[in-house]
């Protein structure tokens, strides 16, 4: 049973709960734990395929790639930060620099049906699984 | 080169409660720069999943609060497998000076990163002085 975080009151609080409910989770296996690596990636279960919601606010689409072969997905690229001239810094908390990132998961999927949304730093990535590894029902003679 | 510079995560930081909020949930601090050009004072917050529409800027006995919803609706019918970080709500306030144009304050969205434009006061701009 997937949960439904549709409920406005509640929604905030179950997902948040979800989310820390899987901090420890060994879905990736130990050969990809990369946690602490930039940028930091949550994958949901959809049906039969997965999602990957990546934080990735203020890059611009145009510094941002995406690569996929059998089952890894890499994201890398760049965040620029440009204060303009003759600005003097009051608080300095945002990062700019390089990344890239490879995923591999743990599952047969189809690179060529996988569809990427950036909108509001924010980078969804839909991941069908492949074909021949869906699940299908047996009939009984 | 600075700017090539690899990456690091950076750890969401809770709000702290006071006041607190009437709904369950933990709201996070958005990261945030602040830099002075001649005419103006920038903030910038990073608030990704956030859209131009569930943000709210507003300035009180001057103190600048910034409010961020995040669309929790996109994650419905989806089961977390693999997780790394948490998602909530963004609040930030800060104490703003006399020296700030309250009035002319403007905000721009853009790739979950918020600019506001804070003009200063007339005053406050630097002048020349002659001498005489």
């Amino acid at each position: 049973m997937t949960p439904s975080f549709s409920d406005p009151f509640e929604a905030l609080f179950s997902l948040q709960r979800a989310l820390d409910a899987n901090l420890a989770s060994d879905w990736m296996g130990a050969r990809t734990t990369a946690m602490g690596s930039y940028p930091p990636i949550n994958i949901f279960q959809k049906g039969d395929d997965f999602v990957a919601v990546i934080e990735l606010p203020g890059v611009d689409k145009a510094d941002l790639q995406l690569e996929a072969k059998e089952n890894t997905i890499r994201v890398s690229g760049r965040k620029n930060i440009n204060y303009g001239d003759g600005a003097s810094m009051h608080r300095r908390e945002r990062v700019s620099g390089v990344f890239d990132r490879t995923i591999s998961v743990p599952i047969e999927i189809d690179p060529e049906g996988i569809q990427a949304d950036y909108r509001d730093g924010v980078l969804a990535l839909f991941i069908p699984r492949a074909e021949r590894q869906k699940p299908r029902t047996i009939k009984i003679k | 080169m600075a700017n090539e510079q690899e990456l690091q995560v950076q750890q969401k930081r809770e709000v702290d409660k006071k006041p607190e909020s009437t709904t369950p949930g933990r709201r996070y601090l958005p990261v945030t720069d602040i830099f002075e050009t001649q005419d103006a004072l920038k903030v910038v917050l990073e608030m990704p999943g956030v859209d131009k529409n569930s943000v709210e800027v507003r300035v009180e006995n001057d103190v600048l609060t910034i409010d961020g919803q995040v669309d929790f609706s996109k994650y419905q019918g989806l089961g977390p497998v693999y997780t790394e970080y948490n998602v909530g709500n963004y609040a930030r306030s800060f104490q703003l000076s006399s020296k700030i144009d309250q009035d002319r304050i403007s905000a721009d969205l853009q790739d979950g990163v918020i600019t506001l434009v804070l003009p200063k006061a007339e005053k406050a701009k630097p002048r020349k002085i002659k001498v005489g």
